[in-house]
């Protein structure tokens, strides 16, 4: 007997409760990674089966058939094609929703050809009742040439059935289902005889599309079997009609539907939430609830989280060994990890509202809401929601522009998505916000700290909009328009869902954006706890020299002595250099390391500053906060952090691009440095100008 | 009475007659969007564009640039 795992590649269109079938199937034992060399989501989970036999199972991205429209798409065609390849299926599960068998059927049908065993599986069987459907499961068995698991992954029945299916996979027919290649019998028939040993659907998938198979045969393929696009297009309608006559046929018998017993939810639902007044009343509620939300919530564990790392610096620097280890443990690597995991809060609920709006099946209706307005200013209504996942992380979001089919609208959504304000603003904001707004409310409930935090949010969907409108006039880039966006059903999100969805991507932006972080904290305590020159080396001698005439008390030696150090390490030295530049807009040179340190990633900008406070001050029991707060100008003796400064670094850090991923990101999906190196230089500037004139405004 | 889905009236029903192939998305073929098949016009946008659809038991929005482009008959209502 053999011990191999078996390969399970779980396949369907979207929103048919996919990933619900994932996580019933594999729990938390998954894993998200990337498909070698492009950014598409590859989730991997891994599940137990009856008689000790263990499946890996591979969720591959939805998708509506196997003619690819998107990479996310072309993945699973690549993948299905390739019987080399490390993951092909030993079987496929097909998911499809009951309540849209025939759509979803399309694409199985096409699995089908394949001639790999293919499982049929009728999610969301909960419903049938409700919506008056009863299925002939042996008759749909024998037509379909398959086995089916009816389940439902919300109720989380069948999944033991579907198991035991998996088990038995090298018992199930690999046969297709219908023969479309009479479509132009002539044409199939010369195909088939060119290449006797190929399976004729993966050639003619390799004649309509853009897939790597098979390289070296490809162009052999293409040349002798060539045909004008337009006829391909004519064939590929004959083929889906075939393939619907066929399904039509199947499910005259199979699928009975009562719809005297069907209730009507959805067509109510959808007259309230895309009502002409109520739709965008509602909409911009769910975002003002969200935004005032995430910033109360958070900030309790926030708070916590900031006084629990202050306290551990200090213990760390009274009870190990004095030394330079004890130093950079309490000083470099505690601050540094603090200010990693003080993101968690704000991060989670956001990722948490984000998956409730698209689980429940809300973000299409929003889509549907926006696409006109959008389109005034070069974007689509399926921008929303790339802007929307911004506000979480860029990176994330410039991928979820992918289902915009027009070229021209998907890359100006590329290229303003970096404006709205992600998550790694969020503790910039949060601390800056902190130190300058008075924590008081306007109109007895309304936080006036919140209120700026919305208005930051605000600021940043507004440039992002307004840089879109430029755009549109300015680019000439041509391409094809349409616009087609699938209204699910409308869903109770399930819990294990979102949870499983706020934990994994949470962990990926802690472990990406931490290493990051952590690895430049330790950077910055080495260049801050040494410096060139005699000015760092007798800081001790040269302080006592200064003050000859009138003798510090210990404490206030000690605090000369390290400030004295700090100026004059290397950070500092570099933060004094880049000063004259700074100054206009209000910071000093311990901001200006933190601006630098944070070129690559903004959150590294308070992590930063915790680092260069915790080396310059002897007092380790206050937050970073409380240290920020106490700091003056050394000259005119005013707070550093005054309202002036703080106004012109948030303006700052809302338009800087200062996120080498997302660089990375847009050069990825644009496939040209061009538009990354715009994004850049247009992003800098602008926010270097704005901070100017706020400071200047304000002072 | 033949006319294009974007001439549809909130509610109304319509068979799909046909299209020019060459400027209609193979997705809204894949969809359903193919002769024979009843459409339905559900919703229309608060601001007039896009139209929310029943094609075939499908849910989905397209624009009216996109519903212009496809040839209906429309079903006659039973009342009167």
């Amino acid at each position: 007997m053999s011990l191999k795992n078996i390969n399970v590649a779980l396949i369907g269109n979207p929103n048919v409760g996919k990933t619900s079938v994932f996580n019933q199937l594999t729990g938390l034992n998954q894993q998200v990674g990337n498909y070698p060399g492009i950014t598409v989501e590859k989730k991997m989970g891994f599940c137990k089966l009856p008689n000790n036999i263990k499946a890996n199972i591979l969720d591959l991205p939805g998708t509506y058939s196997l003619n690819a429209s998107s990479i996310d798409e072309s993945v699973v065609i690549e993948l299905l094609l390739n019987k080399n390849d490390r993951l092909y299926p030993d079987v496929a599960l097909v998911v499809t929703d009951v309540e849209n068998l025939k759509r979803n059927l399309l694409l199985y049908t096409q699995i089908k050809d394949l001639e790999i065993p293919t499982i049929l599986v009728i999610n969301m069987a909960d419903r049938m009742e409700h919506k008056g459907i009863s299925l002939d499961i042996p008759y749909l068995e024998e037509h379909l040439k398959t086995k089916i698991a009816l389940i439902s992954s919300r109720k989380g029945y069948g999944i033991e059935e579907l198991k035991n299916l998996i088990v038995s996979y090298k018992t199930i027919s690999s046969e297709p289902c219908l023969n479309a290649s009479i479509i132009d019998a002539e044409y199939f028939n010369s195909l088939r005889q060119a290449f006797p040993n190929q399976l004729l659907y993966k050639l003619w998938l390799v004649i309509t599309q853009d897939v790597n198979f098979l390289n070296l045969e490809r162009n052999e393929i293409r040349s002798s079997f060539t045909k004008s696009h337009s006829d391909l297009k004519r064939l590929q309608q004959k083929e889906t009609i075939k393939r619907y006559q066929f399904i039509n046929d199947v499910l005259k018998v199979g699928l009975k539907i009562d719809s005297s017993v069907a209730k009507d939810f959805r067509s109510k639902l959808d007259r309230i939430l895309t009502h002409k007044i109520w739709g965008y009343v509602i909409f911009f509620l769910i975002l003002f609830v969200i935004f005032q939300s995430i910033f109360q919530w958070s900030k309790i564990p926030m708070d916590f989280i900031d006084s629990t790392f202050a306290t551990l610096s200090t213990l760390a620097g009274e009870h190990l060994p004095p030394g330079m280890l004890t130093d950079l443990i309490s000083q470099g690597i505690i601050p540094g990890i603090g200010g990693i995991l003080i993101f968690i809060p704000q991060i989670a609920f956001l990722f948490l509202f984000i998956s409730i709006l698209e689980e429940s099946g809300y973000m299409s209706r929003v889509v549907f809401l926006m696409d006109k307005i959008m389109r005034r200013f070069g974007l689509s209504g399926k921008s929303v929601v790339p802007l929307i996942s911004g506000t979480a992380c860029a990176i994330p979001a410039i991928m979820a522009t992918r289902n915009i089919e027009n070229w021209k609208e998907r890359l100006i959504t590329i290229l303003v998505t970096p404006f709205t304000t992600c998550s790694a603003r969020l503790p910039v904001y949060a601390i800056i916000i902190g130190l300058v707004i008075p924590d008081t409310y306007v109109l007895g409930i309304l936080n006036v700290q919140g209120l700026t935090l919305m208005l930051l949010y605000v600021i940043g969907f507004g440039t992002a909009i307004l840089a879109a409108y430029i755009l549109n006039i300015i680019l000439k880039v041509k391409g094809k328009t349409f616009f087609v966006v699938e209204m699910p059903n409308y869903k109770l999100p399930m819990f294990k869902n979102v949870a499983i969805n706020v934990i994994e991507k949470t962990k990926a932006f802690v472990f990406g954006a931490g290493k990051i972080i952590l690895a430049i904290s330790v950077i910055l305590w080495f260049l801050a706890s040494y410096g060139p020159g005699k000015q760092f080396k007798n800081a001790e001698k040269i302080i006592l020299e200064n003050t000859k005439a009138h003798p510090l008390s210990p404490i206030e030696f000690n605090n000369a002595v390290a400030s004295q150090k700090l100026e004059n390490s290397y950070i500092g030295l570099m933060g004094k250099t880049i000063e004259p530049v700074i100054s206009p807009l209000g910071y000093d040179w311990k901001i200006g390391i933190a601006i630098i340190s944070s070129f690559a990633a903004r959150e590294v900008f308070v992590g930063t500053l915790a680092t260069i406070y915790s080396v310059g001050g002897s007092d380790n029991e206050n937050t970073i906060k409380n240290k920020m707060a106490a700091e003056v100008n050394p000259v005119t003796g005013e707070k550093i952090f005054n309202f002036a400064s703080g106004i012109s670094l948030l303006m700052f850090y809302a338009f800087a691009m200062q996120c080498a991923s997302t660089l990375a990101i847009t050069k990825k999906e644009t496939n040209s440095w061009k538009w990354p190196a715009g994004q850049l230089v247009f992003m800098s500037s602008l926010a270097y100008i704005v901070a100017l004139i706020a400071f200047q405004i304000l002072k | 009475m033949q006319t294009t889905i974007h001439s549809l009236k909130k509610g109304q029903k319509a068979i799909i007659l046909d299209f020019d192939i060459d400027v209609i998305p193979l997705k809204l073929l894949e969809m359903g969007c193919l002769p024979g098949n009843e459409v339905e016009l559900l919703q229309i946008a608060p601001l007039g564009d896009p139209l929310y659809l029943n094609i075939n038991g499908s849910h989905l929005a397209i624009r009216i640039e996109t519903a212009k482009l496809i040839n209906v008959e429309l079903i006659k209502n039973k009342q009167k």
